[in-house]
């Protein structure tokens, strides 16, 4: 069972059941479970989606869209049936917070829902979990069994007039999945390839129905948004970024693990006092922010860098899916560019040719060069072809794998340089040559 | 042709699979699902397989190969009994999860997608499998291995094996030869 940290400067906000037996549903009402639902159901939809507004709850998944104004977007009136949607096809390398969520806390994942089809009038939910995470899907299958046998689902929710259904699915391996279009076409029993937006989800989503989709970690927040007051939760965080954020922090640090901390908390203070610096009191040589899709930073990047997603952003990365992982001076930067764009590779969906071509000639040159067969121009001409898979593609997946071969480009030239002329990679050890 | 007396599933399975096409809007929403449980019952996606789930969700058997071929977790070949699954993204890799793939090598005598002889251990590399920060990190069927090192592999083999009445043999003479040729781990 994974291991669960703890540190004097979280936050315990998502986080506050973890460990207490929150799986089973006495305890998880026992925790004050499902009044957050409770309320949502006697204030109304009009209700709801102002404080959330004014939570300044923003998507967790990892493009940051406010929640409060997704829900706005839906219309109130629609021939066809609206949906909620959570997104726990938790793939993005480096995050692994949402399998926590699962397993210690499922309920919140369930009344989260709830309140979001309260708050857009949809009466079914589906919660598609990754494929691998079996044991979870398990978890999440019982909750939601004894959530219907305590009529907290069902055609009547707590005695109301008003029906909420929730069905669990499992995906069957595919990080382009979490991308949300593709998520409603592999909802649909299809290939999970993206849709071109507009119109998004919002308005014409699952089945053709207006849906909101939000990651898991998002709707587990919604019921701790209600219960603490949207102003309460707003002051927690920096402005325009409301609350705590769950930092998946791997890699070179002395203590991984998955800890809640207050949006804007400084990365350096993260690394160094959070999770105990890096291993073995060696040098930090970058940090990947906010998952594998992320531009590295640098350490003199970080000194004041402030995790909310405006601040990253100012600094040229993003928050993302708030995956830390912590690089030290012992790791080959090509190698990793290398290992992060064999896996961008692997799991583009080839329906854009930008990123079905790009990914597959990026890892080509990449693994040439770092075998040490790479020519002066083919620096050159990585970042020629990463800048060409930028905003061509009808998904985000092209630009997740070209922006972080960009910044180690940039920011590791010298690096890549050393590479050259058969010089071998003095951390050389384990990606063989494929492909000259 | 009647489904009751063709169906190559368990009748538990049959009939988990008759209330699946029954619980979405509309019954193809139920395919991913479908062929991943059939896959765990009967180890791939056998070409009756393929037959029977086109059947139940009512698209063709080309259709259904369209959707299977895309997701990596769906296969067309058997593997072994415990298919272990080693996670070698950044955040494993930083912590030395080739290191851990090597010696699952060594110790299973196969390679990448290999199948050992008595077809109880099948290898394979995959990607980021949600585990990040107990890594490095592996998967025996759908069990998390978490925070391992090389030194656990046989080990956690051993244990599959009892679980299966095969003795253990993690002091085969591959096992002590991997062993004793092994490199300083990647601190």
């Amino acid at each position: 069972m994974p291991r669960l940290v703890s540190h004097p400067e979280e936050v315990k906000i998502v986080t506050r059941r973890f460990g207490l037996g929150a799986a089973n549903i006495d305890r998880y009402i026992e925790l004050g479970g499902y009044q957050s639902a409770k309320k949502c159901l006697d204030q109304g939809p009009d209700w709801i989606i102002n404080e959330m507004k004014a939570s300044n709850l923003r998507g967790r998944g990892g493009a940051g869209f406010p929640a409060g104004m997704k829900w706005s977007f839906v219309p109130k009136q629609s021939p066809k049936p609206k949906y909620v949607l959570i997104n726990g096809d938790e793939s993005e390398p480096g995050t692994c917070k949402d399998h926590l969520i699962f397993l210690h806390d499922p309920h919140s994942v369930i009344e989260g829902a709830i309140i979001a089809g309260l708050a857009i009038g949809a009466k079914l939910g589906f919660i598609y979990l990754r494929g691998e995470y079996r044991y979870l899907l398990e978890i999440m299958e019982k909750a939601v069994a004894d959530a219907y046998a305590h009529s907290f689902l069902g055609k009547n929710i707590f005695g109301s007039d008003t029906e909420f259904q929730i069905i669990t699915h499992t995906g069957a391996g595919a990080y382009e999945v979490g991308e949300e279009s593709a998520l409603m076409e592999s909802l649909e029993g299809k290939r999970g390839v993206p849709r071109i937006k507009p119109p998004f989800p919002a308005v014409v989503g699952l089945y053709g129905g207006p849906t909101v989709i939000h990651n898991a970690e998002t709707i587990a927040t919604v019921p701790h948004v209600i219960a603490m007051g949207a102003a309460a939760y707003a002051a927690v965080g920096t402005p325009r970024n409301g609350g705590t954020r769950l930092f998946s922090i791997s890699g070179h640090v002395e203590r991984p693990g998955v800890y809640e901390l207050p949006m804007g908390y400084n990365l350096k203070k993260m690394i160094y006092e959070v999770a105990g610096g890096v291993r073995g009191g060696r040098k930090l040589k970058a940090v990947i922010p906010g998952g594998s899709s992320t531009p590295v930073l640098l350490p003199e990047e970080i000194e004041n860098l402030g995790m909310d997603f405006d601040q990253v952003g100012k600094a040229g990365s993003m928050l993302g899916s708030a995956g830390v992982v912590v690089i030290d001076d012992q790791t080959c930067i090509v190698e990793f560019a290398l290992r992060t764009i064999s896996f961008y590779q692997h799991e583009s969906c080839g329906w854009c040719i930008p990123c079905r071509e790009g990914t597959d000639w990026l890892k080509k040159s990449l693994t040439r060069f770092h075998a040490g067969f790479g020519e002066p121009k083919d620096i050159d001409n990585i970042q020629y072809l990463a800048e060409n898979m930028l905003g061509r593609t009808f998904c985000p997946l092209g630009d997740a794998a070209a922006m972080p071969i960009l910044g180690f480009v940039k920011k590791f030239r010298k690096e890549f340089e050393d590479h050259l002329n058969g010089k071998p990679c003095p951390f050389a050890k384990h990606v063989e040559l494929a492909v000259v | 042709m009647s489904l009751e007396t063709m169906t190559v599933f368990s009748p538990q399975l049959a009939e988990r699979f008759d209330a699946l096409v029954e619980k979405y809007p509309l019954r193809r929403s139920a395919l991913i699902p479908m062929l991943l449980y059939a896959q765990d019952e009967i180890g791939y996606l056998s070409d009756s397989v393929i037959t029977e789930v086109a059947h139940r969700i009512g698209i063709t058997e080309l259709e259904v190969r369209n959707v299977a071929t895309y997701y990596s977790m769906l296969r067309f070949k058997p593997v072994g009994k415990y298919n272990v699954q080693v996670c070698t993204n950044i955040s494993c890799m930083l912590r030395g999860a080739y290191d851990v793939f090597e010696r699952f090598q060594q110790e299973l005598g196969i390679g990448q997608k290999g199948v050992t002889s008595d077809g109880l251990f099948s290898l394979e590399e995959v990607e980021c499998i949600g585990a990040c920060c107990w890594a490095p990190a592996i998967q025996v069927n759908y069990d998390f291995h978490d925070e391992i090192s090389p030194d656990q592999v046989p080990g956690i083999l051993d244990g599959y094996r009892s679980r299966s009445g095969v003795p253990g043999d993690g002091s085969s003479p591959q096992g002590r030869k991997a062993r004793a040729e092994r490199k300083a781990p990647h601190a």
